[in-house]
């Protein structure tokens, strides 16, 4: 049999999960990656990651809850088995990074100790400190060094994504990149590549995200066929904190040990915060969700955030947008040993220390839950089965998408702390999914393809290369096109969105796509040319731009983080309780048509240099979709109403809590 | 709703302005076109901005393109990717110290020294272009003292070994270490090795040569330190003695001079010149075992 590989494009913690469970299978891996594997954007995660614990299991929570949790957060956007099957995973992906030797914090008797995130009632997230990416990154890079010393996995570090090399069959047999330094253009055949490039926040200008999180690899296999799902599904943070170059993020983690988000009830008090008394302080999450309190899940604490600025004019600040987050009143040793990460990055880069003064935050784009398209298959208990080769491929054979650049997951909005999971997941499964694929290998080896084939898409790759360096000198400034890239996007497809500023955006967006076709490059040179680049980057960085805004516009109705104020059902108003209860009712009705409206997932296929739009079918069949409500004050006539209309619905609606109460069957990690 | 002003990053616009700086400040940058090559000075004009770090700095003279006298030169080559002090890739020399361009902040710069700001590659590895260096060195070490715990495989086998809170606040620090490199430039022991490809020389040999080079080195204060974090692990122990063979191998610990300077530099303050001692206890005490065991 001929050599087999498998390359992995990203090494982040979904890229090197994937690599090193595919290297323990024996499988020679190419891993490449923009920069060195541990300095991948994974490094920033700080909060931690969720899963259901024995703890939380005394006070009845169960694998069935988090999936609830993440479904109903993710506002029911999401294909289900996959994130049965992330949830059921969880616990076992936590007791693997334990074994690897991740330092999470301990309780007093030396078990992981945990903490609650957004959009959960329960204590699921383990942690180490407020750097937790930064330890789960580094324990799977610690493996895939192991493996590197082996000999199974050879590392491409300092190299960039080219695009996947696609036969006349549309199969994948490989892909082209680029090495960073010396500019060589290279193809590697592979019998299948594995896309693991993360986030696309980079299209925003700034975001919480890394540098790297320019989402070009996942633009280029879209702009060779690959779909893209739910790109208008971006999440805004609540928290996090200025900066010239970017918008440092303040974890959940800060509310999760207890932090509090208010306001001065006088708009702009200039007092000391300090110094303002309790009963002049407005708690605005607390007072609106006294059950989920300062916890509820993110797009609605950004939305609460933005509202107390800009509708009600409370901003602490009269010349800038910010509410306090306010840790003041928590222990500062406790502070220390559970968040210290956070309150460094706090003091180093605004020189106040959070433990004595409330911090001013202001919400920030922060991830991508639409992505490349990807299938599944579905088992016969509505999980996954494990081991298929349809797990995680995109609509190109041979070609997979994991981690944060999927779209599977986390539907309309992400949970907190669900994203470790779900990278880690996502790697483990397509590493046992391709191992079967390199079993049977329907399609033949990469290695059995023409030379031609790689030879032409090498000779493609370079001449694109050349062509961009010797244009003739225009006069636009790659720098400044993407710093007015990121100012449309965050201004049209953020917190807010209304349908004539996507329209003007779109135009805008499709001028300065033309405009930069005429970059001029400061740098023609042949050694570590980061203008051409970053040149190419922003290049591919328009073709997500218009699938962003056009499936934004597109999509009339507000989900998750898909806000638009016109399409907004209306509240509850005062009245007598028929008044407030035929209200509800025609909110329940609304909220149904809503659903089979538009409870869809968005795909975008790239066509003549526009991004198509269709829609495809969610999979509801395990939890079916209710209203999103949070126990918002004022709005529980409508779970009541929601309530009778289930109970008249028996056999669909008790599902959820017959699984509930059975416990799931285990099933070992990646097996 | 028509609320321009609304959307998510407005609020973190310039903030009112502070009246104590400069319109414009100077930059001056070490450059270098390429390995072995030479290096000049160049200087450039910036103008000042609120909340401004290293890397902005360099963003604008990249967008600018020119120098101060004028004359446009390709952009000056960096290393970043987090921008938040995490991911270690933006570390050069600045003002004369060594440390991260990304936290690196303007206002403090300058109250420092109003003059200019001063950029340099790293010493101590390979100049790749300008202010990008080459420290596969340093990741080299990490494989040379397995760096890793060599569980048996990936399968569920239940949760890993409990771990009291003082023996995980031990570790914690440790485990920070984001392979920067500053301890490594600070070190006096520490000296550059550069290897560069011959005429003739295909990329793989010159690559093992760089290789065998690399491990006849010294290790390095923050690869001592990652082999006492996994020298105390409960299962990281078990292959100890594999460490500590590294750690008396050439290179190894006994070309430390104790001259704490790495202590001093580490922005994680990681507890070097402890791990340091800890591993040279550790040392002695299995080579008199080994010795004893003959
Ligand atoms: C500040 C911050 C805090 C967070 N905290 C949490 C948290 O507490 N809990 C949680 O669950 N989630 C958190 N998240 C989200 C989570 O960190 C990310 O979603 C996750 O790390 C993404 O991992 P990934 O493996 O998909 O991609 P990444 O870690 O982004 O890695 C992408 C990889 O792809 C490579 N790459 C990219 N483009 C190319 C190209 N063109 N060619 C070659 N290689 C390429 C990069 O070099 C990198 O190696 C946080 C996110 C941010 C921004
Ligand atoms: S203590 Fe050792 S490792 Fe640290 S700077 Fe001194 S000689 Fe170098
Ligand atoms: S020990 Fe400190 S200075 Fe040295 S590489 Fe690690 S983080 Fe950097
Ligand atoms: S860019 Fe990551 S440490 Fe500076």
């Amino acid at each position: 049999m001929s050599k087999q590989r498998v390359v992995v494009v990203g090494g982040g913690l979904a890229g090197l999960a994937a690599a090193m469970k595919l290297a323990e299978s024996q499988v020679q891996v190419d891993l490449m990656s923009l920069t060195p594997v541990k300095r991948s954007h994974s490094v920033c995660a700080q909060g931690g990651i969720n899963s259901v614990n024995e703890q939380t299991r005394q006070l009845g929570d169960s694998e069935w809850k988090h999936f609830d949790d993440t479904v109903y957060g993710g506002d029911f956007l999401q294909h289900q088995p996959l994130v049965k099957e992330m949830t059921e995973w969880a616990p076992r992906i936590i007791d693997l990074l334990d074994r690897l030797g991740v330092t999470f914090n301990r309780t007093p008797e030396g078990y992981l100790d945990r903490r609650r995130f957004g959009g959960t009632l329960f204590k699921r997230t383990a942690f180490a400190g407020a750097t937790t990416g930064q330890q789960l990154l580094y324990a799977l890079d610690e493996q895939v060094r192991r493996w590197e010393s082996e000999g199974r996995i050879q590392k491409y570090e300092f190299w960039d994504f080219l695009g996947p090399v696609i036969d006349d069959r549309g199969i994948c047999r490989g892909c082209a990149a680029q090495h960073l330094l010396t500019m060589e253009i290279r193809v590697f055949p592979a019998d299948a590549v594995i896309i693991a490039t993360g986030g696309c926040g980079l299209i925003y200008g700034r975001s919480t995200m890394s540098m790297a999180c320019t989402g070009s690899a996942a633009s280029r296999c879209f702009q060779v066929g690959a779909k893209y799902a739910n790109p208008e599904f971006i999440q805004v943070h609540p928290t996090a904190v200025p900066g010239a170059d970017k918008l440092r993020l303040m974890s959940e983690s800060a509310r999760g040990e207890g932090g509090r988000v208010w306001v001065p009830r006088r708009p702009h008090d200039p007092r000391d915060p300090l110094q303002i008394p309790e009963d002049e302080r407005y708690y605005f999450l607390e007072e609106r969700y006294p059950k989920y309190g300062n916890l509820v899940p993110r797009d609605i604490a950004t939305r609460e955030i933005f509202n107390v600025c800009v509708r009600e004019g409370l901003s602490v600040e009269p010349d800038r947008q910010c509410v306090y987050l306010d840790l003041t009143h928590i222990d500062r040793h406790e502070l220390d040993r559970k968040i210290a990460g956070i309150l460094e990055i706090y003091e180093k880069f605004q020189g106040v220390d959070p433990r004595d003064v409330p911090m001013k935050i202001f919400p920030a784009v922060h991830y991508s839950m639409g992505g490349m398209w990807v299938d599944y298959q579905r088992s016969a208990d509505g999980g996954l089965v494990l081991n298929s080769p349809t797990n995680h491929v995109t609509n190109i054979p041979g070609l997979y998408a994991i981690g944060e650049c999927d779209y599977q997951y986390h539907g309309a909005n992400r949970l907190g702390a669900n994203s470790l999971v779900s990278c880690i997941v996502s790697g483990l499964v397509v590493g046992t999914g391709v191992e079967t694929l390199l079993k049977g290998l329907p399609h033949g080896a990469a290695a059995d393809q023409p030379a031609a084939l790689f030879a032409t898409a090498l000779s493609q790759h370079e001449h694109m290369h050349h062509q961009l360096l010797n244009r003739p000198n225009g006069r636009e400034n790659p720098y400044l096109l993407h710093q007015q890239l990121g100012e449309i996007m965050t201004k049209a497809a953020t917190v807010v969105r209304t349908n004539d500023v996507l329209d003007q955006a779109y135009g805008q967006v499709s001028e300065l796509a033309e405009r930069a076709r005429h970059c001029s490059l400061s740098d023609t040179g042949q050694w570590t040319n980061q203008n051409v680049v970053f040149t190419k980057a922003l290049l591919d960085m328009f073709p997500l731009a218009k699938a962003i805004l056009k499936g934004a516009r597109m999509r009339d109705e507000c989900r998750g983080a898909h806000f638009k104020p016109d399409f907004a059902p209306e509240g509850i108003s005062e009245g007598s309780p028929t008044e407030r209860r035929q209200q509800a009712e025609a909110w329940c009705d609304r909220f149904e048509e809503g659903n089979r409206r538009w409870l869809k997932t968005t795909v975008a296929d790239w066509r003549d240099h526009e991004p198509a739009i269709s829609y495809e079918d969610v999979d509801v069949g395990l939890i079916p979709p209710r209203p999103r409500l949070y126990g918002l004050v004022g709005a529980e006539v409508i779970e009541d109403v929601w309530r009778e209309r289930s109970a008249r619905r028996p056999a669909q609606s008790s599902q959820g809590s017959a699984q509930g109460a059975s416990k799931p069957q285990p099933k070992p990690v990646g097996a | 709703m028509n609320a321009p002003s609304a959307n998510a990053s407005n609020g973190h616009s310039v903030s009112a302005s502070k009246s104590d700086h400069p319109e414009f400040f100077q930059v001056r940058v070490l450059r270098q076109d390429q390995p072995g090559g030479d290096c000049y000075w160049q200087r450039y004009r910036v103008r000042y901005e609120s909340d401004m770090n290293v890397i902005s700095v360099l963003q604008r003279i990249a967008a600018q393109g020119v120098t101060m006298d004028g004359r446009a030169v390709a952009p000056v080559a960096w290393d970043c990717n987090c921008l938040e002090e995490i991911c270690g890739a933006c570390t050069m020399v600045i003002n004369g110290r060594v440390r991260q361009a990304c936290s690196a902040l303007v206002d403090r710069l300058l109250a420092d020294n109003p003059q200019e700001i001063e950029l340099r590659p790293m010493t101590k590895f390979p100049v790749v272009r300008d202010l990008v260096v080459d420290r596969s060195r340093l990741f080299r070490a990490l494989q040379r003292v397995r760096a890793w715990i060599d569980v048996d495989g990936y399968q569920d086998q239940g949760a890993g070994p409990r771990v009291s809170r003082e023996d995980q606040e031990q570790a914690y620090p440790l485990s920070q270490c984001m392979s920067c490199g500053c301890c490594l430039e600070a070190c006096p022991q520490y000296t550059k090795i550069e290897v560069l490809q011959q005429a003739g020389e295909s990329a793989a040999e010159a690559q093992a040569r760089t290789e065998a080079a690399y491990d006849h080195g010294f290790m390095g204060a923050h690869a001592i330190s990652q082999a006492v974090l996994f020298n105390t692990h409960p299962t990281g122990q078990m292959a100890a003695s594999q460490r500590l063979e590294q750690l008396t191998a050439e290179g190894g610990i006994q070309v430390c001079g104790n001259a704490q300077n790495c202590v001093a530099v580490c922005p994680k303050q990681i507890p070097l010149t402890t791990s340091i001692a800890r591993a040279g206890r550790a040392v002695t005490v299995w080579a008199w075992k080994k010795w004893f065991d003959r």
